[in-house]
């Protein structure tokens, strides 16, 4: 339970950090907050001949919301400042509420959402939110910048993302939701603060009584976070019900092909959708 | 492959302390095997059980998770920075007087953890101090000694 020896860069700029990655490649890890790197360099699952630590990169720590169709999180924002963000309206409730479902106290206290996303657990909540929010996922290397879509970004592999070796994931710019969403989360598992086996992250535009548009996400039932695409169009245009929802979260259900292991066979994940997306869209409906 | 040793000078319980280390060592490691403090204990190595928890900048973390070159130039607080002389800090006391360990291999975590809290939010509720608690894991005392603990040192600390 020793991780194998490394070298250890704490470079203090992004061009610097950038640097490390275009001369290392795959031979390099980022490291953050380290939750979930250094328990797989622990098992030797992970064997990185490089680390290159970005705690002391400047402004990767930073919401930036300037911007008032969206928000920009950095890379090193923690789980636990964003349980308690300030970000106004559903946005920022939906945020929080899918914040206190990552992992346990101390793990939200180091941990970060671009870790988060970048390690690309299938089972990780902000994953789930960002596809559900389609997330813009800014990727930076020494030759630039690129912009990729959470639907691009997470492969249907697990623990897999776009992201090239030589390139940093800064920030993820998600968009702001105007009063007329309403936003819910729900997640199964077997104690609080262990990995989810289900998880549904859920989006609702009204129009007076009806639903404009659904965004329904959800984890644990593929190698990457998923949207419920059937679900989501059988709500576009019904009543805001609790019928609405029912129909969507069956419709969820069985749109989903899980694969059945030792938390949970495929029938009883494809039941948990079932359950989860109901509760995610009474909240996001009430 | 053995990697060059890094010179950092930790900060803990006040005290500085020169170490070398790889930067593969734990702080968990390097507070036990550099430092001479064995209070801090290793229980799964993988950032589940909690027991190694220490403070860093006065926040709870697993010191599995966390390499000695990371924390340099951080206030680092460990089991043995609790207790004033002879006498027990109010959390410690509470473990004693209320049975909150058996054993007492989990017991350094959970007293770092619960000062932890306790300092930043010395008036947390019961529910929210019940989800940070199971933070850490206990095979002896059930949890419920473990709760009523640091109940009683929360209210002794707001008095």
């Amino acid at each position: 339970m020793k991780p194998a020896a490394f070298e250890y860069h704490a470079p203090r700029t992004l061009e610097e950090a950038l640097g490390l990655l275009e001369e290392h490649q795959d031979e390099a890890k980022v490291l953050a907050g380290g939750q979930s790197l250094v328990p797989a360099m622990n098992f030797r699952l992970a064997r990185p001949a490089v680390l290159v630590d970005i705690a002391h990169v400047p402004d990767l720590d930073r919401i930036d919301e300037a911007d008032p169709a969206s928000v920009t999180i950095g890379a090193r924002v923690r789980h636990l400042d964003l349980e308690h963000n300030t970000i106004a309206g559903p946005l920022g409730s939906l945020i929080a509420s899918t914040g206190r479902w990552v992992g346990h106290y101390p793990i939200r206290i180091r941990g970060t959402f671009g870790g988060s996303l970048a390690h690309a657990d299938p089972a990780a909540e902000w994953c789930a939110l960002a596809r559900a929010l389609d997330a813009e996922i800014h990727c930076r290397s020494t030759t630039g910048e690129r912009t990729v879509g959470a639907g691009d970004f997470f492969e249907q592999m697990a623990f897999t993302t776009c992201l090239e070796p030589d390139e940093l994931l800064v920030g993820v710019r998600l968009p702001r939701l105007g009063d007329s969403w309403g936003v819910g989360m729900a997640e199964f598992a077997r104690r609080w603060g262990d990995f989810a086996i289900v998880l549904a992250v859920a989006a609702v535009e009204r129009d007076g009584d009806s639903i404009a548009g659904a965004r329904i996400a959800l984890g644990g039932v593929a190698g990457g976070p998923v949207r419920a695409a059937n679900a989501e169009a059988l709500m576009a245009g019904r009543p805001a019900t609790a019928e609405t929802a029912a129909a969507a979260a069956a419709a969820a259900a069985e749109e989903v092909d899980p694969t059945g292991d030792i938390h949970g066979s495929a029938d009883y994940r494809r039941d948990l959708v079932r359950a989860m997306v109901t509760r995610a869209l009474d909240q996001a409906l009430a | 492959m053995t990697a060059r040793r890094a010179e950092l000078t930790l900060t803990v319980n006040g005290q500085p302390y020169d170490v070398a280390v790889e930067p593969r060592k734990t702080l968990a490691d390097t507070l036990r095997e550099e430092c001479g403090l064995t209070g801090t204990h290793l229980g799964c190595e993988h950032g589940v059980c909690g027991a190694c928890t220490v403070l860093v900048d006065d926040e709870p973390v697993r010191a599995c998770l966390m390499f000695a070159v990371q924390c340099s130039g951080q206030a680092i607080r460990t089991v043995e920075g609790l207790a004033d002389g002879e006498s027990l800090h109010p959390i410690q006391q509470a473990f004693w007087e209320h049975h909150g360990l058996q054993c007492g291999f989990c017991t350094p975590g959970f007293l770092m953890l619960a000062t932890s809290v306790l300092e930043s939010r010395p008036d947390i509720g019961d529910e929210e101090l019940r989800e940070v608690l199971a933070s850490n894991l206990c095979r002896c005392t059930g949890y419920q000694n473990i709760i009523t603990s640091v109940h009683s040192a929360r209210d002794q600390m707001r008095s």
